[in-house]
């Protein structure tokens, strides 16, 4: 298996190699033959590394210990359901996984791309076999995940890291994998179309879906970490700066101004300089991230790896930055915009002020970031900037970012006249200032969270006019109104479905300000003791041990009240995993829309033994998971094709047999 | 230029100059110094009890003593050891055990102890936690702001 395995490796690294120079030689010399092959040969790369991965998790799943990264990295009485995860919980299985994820995507990409788009396939195809050239080359030359242990084969391995043993942990990082690795496609169409001269739009058309299939997977990944992070590691939050959510999240901000400029482009026919480069960048972040990942460059309690792994990205990088700048300063002539802009108040202002907003805040997070190796580097002296820098930079600039979300739909295309702002806003602005005006009576003194909801009111305010007008228009026509809003969504599924996307955004926005009102209290809880967190009373009611042999643990049974009634039973728990030697806290976590009561087992008190609690009261939290559902449901509406026409009718028996009529596909709003 | 260009100058600039103030009060007010246990010990003593420090050592076996109000523990690295009194509210994390690689985040009192209200914590031992960071989700692990 081990021999198979490495095997189909060189031969991905060896069909990368010939999709990257024989493809490339064949189009510059114009060789049609040389150029097929070497497509072919990029198709092929995904069997072989599916070979090599299957290989790895059947080992895996084998218990081979003679294999010194499933030694180092499972365990006999490991569920097999975590088995899966070894694949990705270290340097050289994830290496192997991205390597894995990135073909799945090319050999896709070029079979749907295939007839309708020839003239860039090629192309995208030599750059493609490039970037699998990197990994493959990590794969076979410097993290191989089938290396045998020099010392011989222990009896049993040493064991999943407790933390990755939740169910969220078998499904963030390759969901995040996902997301990351999915922007090299529109990357690789939108470079071939730069390199060969091609009409702007042609790349956006077909790398359309995929932006948006690759951004919702980072979203959807980026909060599983922090959902994650939240249930299983105990200090009450989800998200803290660290060097590795950023890593993740500037790649999210740039493909999120890239997702929302490509309409300027689109309508308009400007922007178009701005757009590659926003997707050279967004896709520069991804690997950067991974580079930040795994270089330890910035020291993160993510624990890095150190290792000189972080070279190899560095010349990765520097070439890609090489390539990217050299294609587009001797091409850019094929950039030029059609159209100017007109107004300050206009649909496009908005979009370039949100696009502006997103880029300032990737940089601010990145500065933020390295700064520790910047000032090192300057100054001489390591010098980190905590949670604070981020918060107090990036509060102001979502705010705007919300604000921006509710008008930019409001506005006209070119101009707005005075009028038409009045007639859209009055009701919005008027929800947003009555929100924040109840709060403030309410007693919430707080000047960002007052913004905040009153900003969340006046973007759902809006979002619901245009819902309620399109549809008010269609049902005057003799549909119902739940019927009319869902054909108005389903003609137009990328507006309307971008706009289900900002209802989640503004949910999860609302969820995260609630993290303004949170309240936590620690205290050691013997039996029969008490304590008040927020609105609930807790009773330590007794104590419990247990064993297995995973692991062995601790609980204590606290009752919660509210007002005096008993309302629930919570076990916050400590666990000791046996085969890693590591102890680890389980949450208790009551979740209610209006707050979660999340409960920690912190130890025990040195000097009196006593079992010590740590209670928060976190308001909102539940609506970050919602918003998050919500944006998952808009990205797939917006994914849809639109339908132009009206549903067919029932046909007669006799067509029934008759093929069905693709949907058409028609160019969205 | 256009007078279209002008305004989006005018308030682009806007935007920008807030946030540099903003970044540079945030720098100002957050920013702490990283340095080892055997740096400390080598700072002048007057810049060293006026920074907010970060300390990094490992934590000594034996020395970690939670109590209700504080945690003392020592952290060692180069064979200088420092006394750290943890008053942060976040609970410790559970890789704060003995041995760890820890970096404690507070101020230098004036007898030579520490005061933290942050610590992270990364296992030194076999458990090489490689993994996890490759996913962008390796275990987390601290408590305070830091």
């Amino acid at each position: 298996m081990q021999v198979f395995g490495s095997f189909a490796l060189l031969l991905a690294f060896v069909l990368a190699c010939y999709g990257l120079l024989a493809g490339g030689m064949g189009i510059a010399l114009g060789r049609g033959r040389l150029q097929a092959s070497a497509e072919r040969a990029s198709l092929m790369i995904f069997p072989a590394v599916l070979a090599a991965a299957i290989c790895l998790l059947g080992l895996i799943f084998h218990n081979d210990f003679s294999v010194a990264y499933i030694a180092e990295h499972s365990n006999r009485a490991l569920p097999f359901y975590f088995k899966f995860a070894v694949l990705w919980s270290g340097q050289e299985g994830s290496l192997l996984f991205w390597s894995t994820v990135l073909a799945a995507y090319t050999f896709i990409a070029l079979l749907t791309s295939g007839r309708r788009h020839p003239h860039l396939r090629p192309l995208a195809a030599v750059i493609l076999s490039g970037i699998l050239t990197f990994f493959l080359f990590l794969n076979n030359f410097v993290a191989a995940p089938f290396a045998s242990l020099p010392m011989g084969t222990p009896a049993d391995g040493s064991g999943l890291n407790p933390l990755l043993q939740y169910s969220q942990m078998d499904i963030h990082p390759p969901i995040l994998y996902l997301g990351y690795i999915g922007f090299s496609i529109p990357f690789a169409f939108a470079l071939a179309a730069l390199i060969k001269k091609a009409p702007g739009d042609r790349w956006i058309q077909v790398t359309r879906l995929w932006s948006m299939i690759a951004w919702a997977f980072l979203t959807v990944g980026i909060i599983l970490g922090g959902y994650w992070a939240y249930k299983v590691l105990g200090w009450g939050g989800y998200w803290a700066w660290d060097p590795v959510e950023n890593a993740a999240f500037l790649p999210w901000l740039t493909g999120t101004a890239f997702l929302h400029s490509v309409m300027m482009q689109e309508k308009r026919g400007m922007m178009k300089i701005w757009n590659v480069g926003l997707i050279f960048a967004t896709f520069f972040l991804t690997i950067f991230g991974d580079f930040l990942t795994r270089s330890g460059i910035v020291s993160s309690v993510h624990a890095f790896a150190q290792s000189s792994i972080g070279n190899y990205f560095v010349v990765f990088l520097i070439i890609i930055a090489a390539v990217c700048l050299f294609v587009f300063i001797r091409n850019r002539g094929a950039l030029k915009g059609e159209n100017r802009l007109e107004s300050t108040v206009s649909r496009e202002s908005g979009f370039l002020f949100n696009n502006f907003v997103l880029l300032v805040t990737a940089f601010a997070i990145l500065w933020g970031t390295l700064f520790p190796v910047l000032s090192e580097a300057i100054q001489g002296e390591k010098i980190t900037v905590g949670r604070e820098f981020f918060d107090r930079i990036n509060i102001p600039l979502f705010l705007f970012l919300i604000f921006l979300t509710g008008v930019g739909p409001l506005l006209a295309w070119r101009r707005t006249s005075l009028g038409s702002l009045r007639r859209n806003f009055f009701w919005p602005a008027l929800a947003g200032v009555a929100t924040a005006a109840v709060l403030l009576a309410l007693g919430v003194r707080a000047a960002y969270p007052l913004v905040s909801f009153g900003l969340c009111a006046f973007v759902i305010v809006t979002i619901a006019m245009e819902f309620f007008r399109g549809a008010r228009v269609l049902s005057r026509r003799g549909r119902s109104f739940p019927a009319a809003l869902v054909h108005l969504t389903s003609r137009n599924t990328r507006r309307y479905g971008g706009y289900i996307i900002h209802v989640g955004i503004i949910l999860m926005a609302m969820g995260i300000t609630g993290s303004a009102f949170n309240k936590d209290v620690e205290a050691p809880m013997p039996y029969q003791a008490t304590m008040q967190v927020g609105p609930y009373q807790l009773i330590s009611q007794s104590y419990t041990q247990d064993d297995n042999p995973n692991f062995s643990s601790e609980a204590e049974m606290i009752e919660v009240r509210e007002n005096g009634k008993y309302v629930a039973t919570m076990y916050p728990s400590r666990r000791f995993y046996k085969a890693s030697n590591q102890a680890e806290s389980m949450v208790a976590i009551r979740s209610r829309p209006l707050a979660d009561l999340y409960l920690v087992y912190a130890g025990d008190d040195a000097n009196t033994n006593q079992p010590i609690l740590h209670a928060y009261w976190n308001p909102l939290m539940m609506w970050i998971w919602i918003g998050t559902l919500v944006v998952i449901f808009g990205t797939l509406v917006a994914l849809l094709p639109n339908r132009t026409q009206e549903p067919a009718r029932p046909r007669p028996l006799a067509e029934k047999s008759a093929e069905p009529v693709p949907p058409e596909v028609a160019v969205a709003n | 230029m256009r007078s279209v260009t002008w305004k989006f100058g005018a308030i682009i600039v806007v935007i920008l100059a807030t946030l540099g103030w903003l970044a540079f009060t945030a720098v100002r007010d957050s920013k702490a110094y990283f340095v080892t246990v055997t740096q400390l010990a080598a700072m002048p003593p007057a810049e060293a009890h006026a920074r907010s420090l970060r300390v990094s050592g490992d934590v000594v076996p034996g020395s970690i003593r939670k109590g209700a109000q504080e945690t003392d523990f020592k952290i060692s690295q180069g064979g200088r050891v420092l006394d750290v009194a943890y008053t942060g509210t976040d609970p410790l994390p559970d890789t704060f055990v003995d041995n760890a690689q820890a970096v404690a985040a507070g101020h230098l009192l004036a007898d030579g102890s520490f005061r933290a209200s942050g610590v992270q914590a990364k296992c030194a031992s076999k458990y090489e936690p490689k993994g996890a960071r490759a996913s962008g989700a390796a275990p987390r692990a601290s408590a305070g702001a830091m």
